[in-house]
């Protein structure tokens, strides 16, 4: 009912600012839900007081985690209220009564999702999947199957299934991150090789990483020493003229 | 000496190979030893305590070491007669000085040497003057000597029989001149002779053609053996040389070369897997090291700037040319092909006139090139080549010629941005070629101090220039283009001040565009220039490497650049079509996986559909599934798309295309749908071997097996668009499970003892270098403190007894004193008392 600046105004204080001070938090039940039940951004800002209502009011949310499940979509890499989220959902999926299809279902969906994030997203998703494999050992199938079918023909695991049970996440193996152990951004084809070897026992911290930015990350990149600059050894002719330039085809010079 | 003064260190145990130094002591000794330094240094200082006064030695250079006593001496004298000039001798002006040498008076000397002239007369005289007659009246000398001779000897004969024998004497001279002529000239024969002998071991070094010719050589300067000498040396010398410069032939060189760039490959391989980078940094021996030494890729690719065909430039056909040749076609009919490649060689080296080394250098490689590919007719085809060019020289425009003569020879490098400038305006390409060329020979860093620092700032001007060309209202991407070369050859003589500065622009518009978000919201795609520079650093660094300095912070920048730069205008999609171009040429050898690339092009497709509801599929960031700039790449003019032709698009549209009707800026936006398909089509070539590859490209196959509107689209884009789709669609899905890496099983505990070389008794083992040193530094430390106290307490105990027996010698006499007057007052009282007494009694 209300517009959407608003509501996302509101919603960002909700959970510091407003519920605490409220008599009855519990009379923000028909808010959240609705506002969660919104869809895209408003839903994941709603998770925070929502959070709040489950965790010290005694609300009981109905297929909560269907629901977190189905907040799962490209874009959550890409919007500004990335740290937020993965901060819940760090601490939502940090129980370990969690069933293992559940946890899988996450680990995947979040992995396929990683396919299109920035590197900045994917550097700090990466560990937070490693942890959840860490506090979730039943997963490890994910990324290592010994006795698994030789020459599968299609991945496993259906993106399109709302419900996490149905997905067959269990069946499937994380292809994503190894695929990402070829990203072109060094410490993520690193932080996704670590997957190939056996866990440590201790979580990675991410907290330092959520607030993570691209133009730090360039930052450091850019004021990373070298001990030499490796050359291009090739010969160039001009400004397209190197082997086989993609330039050539489609720019001219004028 | 005395056992009694001895102390014995007894030791518990004895250690076997320990030597020990103090198992004896002399407590005595050393303590007197400590006793008398202190009485010579602290005791003195004590005494002096209070005193002000200091005693200066104001001798002169009496502590200069470098004067020898004589001189000390002698400027003392001076000084003192100096100081006594003005004050007491004025008036006294009978008194002569009496000069000295060594102590004595000059005058006794006078007379001492005079007396002992006068002893030594009689022999020297008649010696010196014998031969001082000999020496200066050399005429008659003979005569004289003879006669004088004659007189001492025998004093009976004559003059007449002296004449006689003066005949005689010149007689036997001639005849010894005689003698001594022929023995001459035989040694002369027997020098050519030996001659003979080393000129036959030379000739078999030399050639057999100029045997005859050196034979003339060699009749015609017999006289002077020593310099034909030199000169047969010199020739064999130098038929010796040629062989040796023969014997890297053609096939040599390529093979060098080959070996080369197959090391420069093996190492890129090794730095795009990105592993030991431990072991790359204990070696740097990058090639490029090599190269700066010589300038050698200087000249060499300085020739390839300029060709010209039948008087015009000729680039891209030589461009051609080279594609052919990496691509080792071989073709009869290239041969032409190969014959303009190394015309235009030859001619640009002609044009390089300072540079005859170049030009040599230009004839080897042309040769290696004409060997490769045809061995048979080489001369002929050179000769061939030499008419080519004498022709080509004769067609050169008469205008370029005048207007290079114009340029002067040496450049100093610009000290700053706008004297570059300056430097460079209103020349033509060709000419800010040379320019730069000339300017970068005249500074080598081999020649002087600073040229290097020099040139290192002319890269920074370089870039900073192209910069500016390509952001002019009409960019002069030709000239860039041309400049690119010299950028690249500054950046091979100096990488690490070419990556600094790159970096610099990097940081820079990294920065602005950080500003921009802060502020706005949303970015903008920045200039043409960024583009052109991001497009150098492939030119100049190798993309491939798994963490390169340049070239990881260039990745950042442009995924940033497809993230967060909002879309709305064509110009925009071009600009993103073009990064997305460098994407996928940085990675072209690496096969890194870039998804920026992949939700760029799915964007790009994205809009060119028209607005419905999108399924099976999501845009990310800088795209939108609903908005205004929506449709952005639709075209829906029917006479539009049917009169479409694919073209290259020129850079330059992203300045002027607003200017532009309607049907062009139609036909720009399915050029660069085509564009699209066509790195979709490469990118997918690219990832085949991705294990996901199939969930990456899900939402670009859905949207064009899908949305895409193929019918409308002319048969040329269909053709695009279908190369594509079968790119997409033929590939097998094929997925095996993963495995993780096995562990290393852990070694069980043992009980046999671990077996570890001590290097040295009583030290700690098992601690680095560094912790041995510190540990040691402490230790020494602790020592000294320790001494230092020491030394502290018995100084103070010393003083303190120099204090008692001062106190107590001052007692002493104090008493001593009172003893003396009190004394002395008995003895007055006492006789004081007697007088009494006396005077009572009287």
């Amino acid at each position: 009912q209300l517009p959407t600046g608003l509501y996302k105004k509101v919603l960002v204080i909700l959970h510091d600012s407003i519920l605490p001070y409220m008599n009855e938090p519990t009379l923000m039940i028909d808010f959240l839900t609705v506002a969660y039940g919104i869809g895209g951004a408003i839903s994941l800002l709603a998770l925070n007081g929502l959070f709040i209502l489950i965790h010290q009011h005694n609300l009981e949310y109905p297929d909560f985690y269907k629901k977190l499940y189905s907040l799962l979509d490209p874009s959550i890499y890409h919007v500004k209220y990335r740290a937020r989220f993965f901060h819940l959902v760090d601490l939502f999926l940090s129980s370990s009564h969690l069933p293992a299809y559940l946890v899988a279902a996450f680990i995947k969906r979040l992995s396929r999702l990683a396919l299109t994030a920035p590197p900045e997203a994917l550097l700090m998703v990466i560990p937070f999947i490693c942890n959840l494999f860490r506090r979730h050992p039943a997963c490890k199938v994910l990324v290592h199957r010994p006795n698994g079918p030789e020459g599968m023909s299609e991945d496993p695991y259906i993106m399109e299934e709302e419900e996490p049970s149905k997905s067959r996440a269990l069946e499937s193996c994380l292809w994503e991150i190894q695929s990402l152990q070829n990203h072109y951004h060094p410490d993520v084809a690193k932080a996704a090789a670590v997957l190939n070897q056996s866990l440590s026992e201790i979580e990675d911290d991410i907290s330092g990483l959520l607030e993570l930015s691209a133009y730090e990350l360039f930052d450091k990149e850019v004021k990373r020493e070298a001990a030499e600059v490796p050359l291009e050894f090739e010969q160039i002719r001009g400004l397209f003229g190197k082997k086989n330039d993609i330039f050539a085809e489609h720019f001219t010079l004028d | 000496s005395n056992p009694f003064e001895v102390k014995v260190n007894r030791q518990k145990f004895n250690i076997l190979g320990r030597k020990t130094k103090n198992d004896v002591g002399l407590p005595g000794v050393s303590r007197s030893k400590a006793i008398k330094k202190r009485t010579q240094t602290l005791l003195k200082e004590y005494k002096e305590r209070e005193k002000a006064n200091v005693f200066k030695d104001k001798r002169f250079g009496e502590y200069n070491t470098k004067m020898s006593p004589e001189e000390k001496m002698i400027r003392r004298f001076a000084l003192e007669r100096q100081q006594n000039y003005g004050k007491k001798n004025i008036y006294n002006l009978n008194e002569d000085e009496e000069l000295t040498h060594y102590g004595q008076s000059l005058a006794e000397i006078e007379k001492l040497n005079d007396i002992v002239d006068s002893d030594s007369d009689t022999e020297e005289r008649g010696t010196l003057s014998a031969e001082l007659t000999a020496a200066h009246f050399g005429g008659g000398g003979g005569l004289l000597r003879k006669k004088a001779s004659s007189g001492q000897q025998d004093e009976e004969e004559e003059k007449p029989k002296s004449r006689k024998e003066l005949i005689e004497e010149m007689i036997a001279k001639s005849k010894q001149e005689k003698q001594e002529r022929q023995t001459r000239r035989e040694s002369a024969l027997e020098l050519t002779e030996k001659l003979d002998n080393d000129w036959k071991e030379i000739q078999t070094l030399i050639a057999r053609k100029a045997p005859k010719l050196e034979r003339k050589d060699k009749e015609a300067e017999k006289p002077k053996p020593d310099e034909y000498d030199m000169i047969v040396r010199e020739l064999g010398f130098e038929m010796k040389a040629k062989p040796s410069e023969r014997m890297k032939t053609e096939e040599e060189l390529a093979k060098e070369e080959q070996a080369r760039l197959q090391k420069l490959e093996a190492d890129r391989l090794r730095r795009m897997r990105g592993i030991d980078e431990e072991v790359n940094r204990k070696k740097p021996s990058h090639m490029s090291a090599d190269d700066l030494a010589d300038g050698f890729i200087l000249d060499k690719d300085d020739r390839r700037l300029l060709s010209y065909k039948n008087g015009k430039i000729d680039i891209e056909n030589e461009e051609e040319e080279e594609k052919n040749k990496e691509e080792e076609e071989e073709e009869e009919g290239e041969e032409e092909d190969n014959e303009n490649e190394e015309e235009s060689e030859e001619e640009t080296a002609n044009e390089d006139e300072e540079d005859n080394a170049a030009d040599n250098h230009s004839d080897l490689e042309s040769d290696l090139e004409s060997e490769e590919e045809a061995a048979g007719n080489k001369d002929q085809k050179k000769q061939k080549t030499n008419e080519n060019e004498s022709q080509n020289v004769k067609k050169l425009d008469p205008n370029m010629e005048a207007a290079k003569s114009e340029l002067p020879y040496t450049f100093a490098v610009p000290e700053s941005y706008e004297t570059f400038k300056s430097l460079l305006a209103g020349r033509t390409i060709e000419q800010q070629l040379i320019i730069l060329e000339r300017i970068q020979k005249c500074s080598h860093p081999s020649l002087a101090m600073g040229n290097k620092a020099k040139l290192q700032k002319l890269f920074g001007f370089l870039l900073e220039y192209i910069g500016e060309l390509a952001t002019m209202d009409l960019p002069e991407f030709r000239t860039i283009d041309k400049l690119v070369l010299p950028v690249y050859n500054l950046c091979q003589m100096f990488p690490e001040a070419a990556s600094d500065s790159i970096k610099f622009i990097l940081r820079d518009a990294a920065h602005d565009m950080e500003e921009v978000t802060e502020v706005k919201g949303r970015a903008t795609f920045p200039g043409l220039d960024t583009l052109i520079y991001l497009k150098i650093i492939s030119l100049l660094f190798p993309t491939s490497d798994f963490w390169h300095p340049v070239v990881t912070p260039a990745f950042m920048y442009m995924s940033q650049l497809l993230t967060k730069c909002r879309i709305t205008t064509l110009q925009d999609v071009i600009k993103g079509l073009f990064i997305c171009c460098l994407f996928l040429e940085y990675v072209s050898l690496s096969r890194r996986f870039v998804p920026e690339l992949i939700n760029f092009l799915l964007g790009v497709l994205h809009i060119s559909l028209p607005k419905k509801q999108a399924q099976g599929y999501t845009v990310v960031h800088p795209f939108t599934p609903v908005g205004k700039n929506l449709e952005l790449l639709l075209v829906c003019d029917k006479k539009d798309l049917e009169s479409w032709q694919k073209q290259n698009l020129p850079l330059s549209i992203v300045t002027r295309l607003n200017e532009t009707s309607r049907t062009e800026m139609n036909h720009t936006r399915l050029s660069c749908l085509a564009f699209c398909f066509d790195l979709i089509k490469k990118s997918a070539a690219l990832y085949e071997s991705l294990p996901s590859f199939h969930e990456i490209m899900h939402p670009i196959r859905i949207l064009l097996t899908q949305y895409v509107p193929v019918n409308e689209y002319p048969e040329k884009m269909k053709e695009w668009y279908h190369s594509a789709v079968q790119e997409l669609e033929n590939k097998v899905k094929h997925y095996t499970p993963m495995v993780c890496e096995k562990k290393k099983p852990v070694p069980l505990k043992q009980y046999t003892p671990k077996i570890v070389k001590v290097l040295e008794f009583g030290r700690k083992q098992a601690s680095s270098k560094k912790e041995q040193e510190r540990k040691q530094l402490i230790q020494r430390h602790k020592r000294e403190l320790k001494g230092a106290i020491r030394e502290i307490r018995k100084d103070n105990q010393f003083l303190a007894r120099m204090q008692l027996s001062e106190i107590m010698e001052r007692d002493l006499a104090r008493k001593r004193k009172v003893k003396e007057l009190l004394g002395s007052l008995a003895a007055q009282e006492g006789e004081w008392k007697a007088m009494k007494r006396k005077k009572g009694k009287n």
